[in-house]
């Protein structure tokens, strides 16, 4: 019997071919279009658009490794990313003064290895945060979550000698010894430091996923009581994944020191911890490159959209809305929905049905889009008013309320219609 | 005589003023295969939850081979070498076969909590899994995700999580609850066989099961023990006749097999 069972070993997991298709291709991948951005020769807007994506990335992989592995909802995750980000601000101070001063520890060590000291950082405010914290799962956990986030936020104010009040504390990463010849003070040499622990990151993270740690947690996320039968305390399972949890936004708030030269108690607040939970979610939790969509996604509407309009964040609360309600797979569940569709056997039916979908959802959109504009301008009683492509649309022509009340009608009734054919069909 | 394998000594049990668990005294031998019947409400999961440690004794002792576990956490109880099924099935449904029988492997072989290994270098592992699937008969499907299985199968594979483990101790809460006859017979089978040498403690509302299954048999009724002995024994024991009224008792006259 053990004999068969031997021979039988290779044929159960996933073969040699498919592994690496799976999962060391994607990795691949991620490493070439790192390499690859600064060929094309990007503006340094772009650049310091990257360097923010790098950052968030991490950060929202770091959240999903409670969310979408463990299933632990956290609304304090800024709290971990803050922390390891004070860590790593307040050793390029210590990198400065020991380059200028007597030399010692830090003097040797370089500006490029401070998400070392954020991981470090992050990991031990989850563990010490983490030990109440994850005794219990579920709503408790979410709620205490929420409690530790104002506390640490408040304290963010009142320690001004660790968090430097309401100006932060500011560095200089221009110090120290150099690594791989990068001096890191132009933009284009910061990005390869961020695109370098981007890669970590995310590299990190997926390892973690694949060790019995990672595979336990996913365990106890769907069924804690089974695990307790098993031989694993679920408590003791969610307290490391925590911690690990802590470490790698820390590594993210390493690398905003750097990329920043500045922290405030602003990024321990509530803020960036719903913008996080946000970035996973938005992305789709339930899918290990969700969040880095996500994260690129929303990084991209934040700095770029709010030029546009002063109203992203209502666009952003809306997004996330409709995802919840209708792609709780989010936009990595979107494509991999597209992607299955487009090559099964109906995929022209399929086709058509998301072509009248995407028609249906881009009316309504002209007309939810349309009836913010005007509102938001209205509001802001400068006088100006809403004109897109030239033509004026005042709060109180008749012309605007049609631009508003056609295009959403006709794209609820078009979504209803395909959703009534869909029924009939099945 | 050798330290018995489960030794259960005037366990109590109350939820408030109700007093579900009242003095039972019990000792399995090593190896013994032991099924326990009573009555619906009889207190038999409660028993169960008590020995493998989801609930907390009001009174009285549970030793396993010598040593007390009354009260433990689970997953101690778990490391000590018993391992328990779930009456209803009670899997890793995100995951696939292969990887709920890795989930109940992984602490045996020592990888515990273990964050800087590949779980698919674990070779150890891998052969240990595929080894438990090959004798529940589900290595052909042990690619599949557990939460298609039908129904059979998911009870078969609670049945291999319960054993990766390699606990000599395993307890089987209703294995074939909801089976069908044929699927009855192929799950005794496999109980059988899966549990060699082993100590089993079974709960069963299937009296053909019981009796072509257990060495000795248990009859609780209202939190009590009323009699224990071998099959023959408890089939003519008139207490036992009693507790079960109409169809139930001629089930256990009639299936003298």
């Amino acid at each position: 019997m053990s004999n068969v069972a031997t021979n039988s070993v290779n044929v159960l997991g996933p073969t040699g071919s498919e592994k690496f298709m799976r999962r060391i291709m994607p990795l691949i991948a991620l490493a070439v279009v790192l390499a690859v951005i600064p060929v094309f020769g990007p503006s340094r807007t772009v650049y310091s658009l990257l360097n923010a994506m790098g950052v968030n990335i991490v950060f929202a992989m770091s959240y999903n490794m409670l969310l979408g592995r463990a299933g632990l909802l956290s609304f304090g995750h800024a709290v971990y990313f803050g922390l390891g980000g004070y860590a790593a601000v307040h050793a390029m101070g210590a990198i400065e003064a020991a380059s200028y001063g007597d030399g010692g520890f830090w003097a040797s060590y370089p500006v490029f290895f401070l998400p070392v000291v954020g991981f470090a950082g992050g990991a031990l405010a989850g563990a010490v945060i983490g030990w109440p914290s994850c005794r219990r799962a579920g709503t408790p956990f979410a709620m205490i979550s929420l409690g530790v986030a104002e506390l640490i936020a408040a304290a963010g104010f009142m320690f001004g000698s660790i968090f430097g009040g309401e100006e932060g504390v500011s560095g200089d990463r221009m110090n120290g010894p150099e690594l791989f010849g990068l001096s890191l003070g132009p933009i284009e040499e910061v990005y390869w430091f961020i695109a370098f622990w981007t890669f970590i990151g995310v590299l990190g993270t997926y390892a973690f996923t694949r060790t019995p740690l990672g595979k336990m947690s996913e365990a106890t996320r769907d069924n804690p009581e089974r695990v307790e039968f098993v031989g694993y305390d679920p408590q003791k399972v969610r307290y490391l994944v925590f911690i690990f949890s802590g470490g790698f936004a820390g590594l993210a708030g390493g690398m905003a020191a750097v990329n920043y030269e500045i922290f405030t108690p602003e990024a321990l607040s509530l803020a960036p911890s719903g913008m996080v939970l946000l970035m996973a979610y938005i992305g789709g939790i339930r899918y290990f490159a969700g969040p880095i969509l996500g994260a690129i996604l929303l990084t991209y509407m934040q700095s770029m959209m709010s030029d546009y309009s002063e109203a992203w964040l209502l666009y952003l609360g809306l997004l996330f809305i409709v995802i919840v309600m209708f792609a709780p797979g989010g936009l990595a569940g979107i494509f991999v929905g597209l992607f299955s569709g487009l090559r099964g056997e109906d995929a022209g039916e399929n086709f058509r049905r998301w072509a009248v979908q995407v028609a249906g959802i881009v009316l309504m959109m002209i007309g939810i889009i349309t009836l913010v504009e005007v509102s938001v301008h209205w509001s802001n009683n400068y006088g100006e008013v809403f004109h897109p492509f030239g033509v004026q649309l005042p709060h109180d022509g008749v012309l605007t309320w049609a631009v508003i009340f056609i295009p959403f009608v006709a794209g609820v009734g078009i979504l209803r219609m395909a959703h009534k054919n869909k029924e009939g069909q099945a | 005589m050798s330290i018995p394998a489960l030794s259960i000594n005037d366990l109590h049990k109350s939820f408030g003023p109700a007093h579900i668990i009242r003095g039972v005294t019990l000792d399995i031998e090593p190896g013994e295969r032991h099924a326990i019947i009573g009555p619906n409400g009889a207190g038999k999961s409660t028993l169960f939850n008590l020995i493998s440690g989801g609930y907390h004794p009001s009174k009285g002792s549970i030793k396993l081979r010598g040593e007390e576990i009354g009260g433990m956490k689970p997953f101690k109880i778990n490391r000590k070498g018993l391992s328990r099924s779930f009456q209803v099935s009670n899997i890793f449904s995100n995951m696939t076969v292969r990887e709920n029988v890795r989930c109940g492997v992984l602490y045996s072989m020592g990888y515990g909590y273990g964050f800087l290994r590949n779980v698919g270098n674990l070779h150890d592992v891998q052969r240990k899994t595929a080894e438990i699937l090959e004798s529940v008969d589900l290595l052909d499907k042990a690619n599949l995700p557990a939460a298609l299985l039908p129904y059979a199968d998911q009870r078969t594979l609670e049945i291999a999580i319960t054993i990766a483990g390699g606990a000599d101790v395993i307890m089987l809460d209703e294995p074939t609850a909801g089976m069908s006859h044929s699927e009855t017979e192929r799950a005794v089978a496999l109980i059988k066989q899966a549990t060699e040498g082993k100590t089993l403690l079974i709960v069963e509302h299937d009296m053909g099961v019981v009796f072509n299954l257990a060495d000795r048999i248990s009859v609780l009724v209202y939190g009590e023990i009323i009699a224990t002995g071998k099959p023959t024994e408890i089939r003519g024991n008139e207490k036992v006749r009693e507790a079960y009224l109409g169809d139930e008792a001629d089930a256990i006259e009639g299936d003298a097999a």
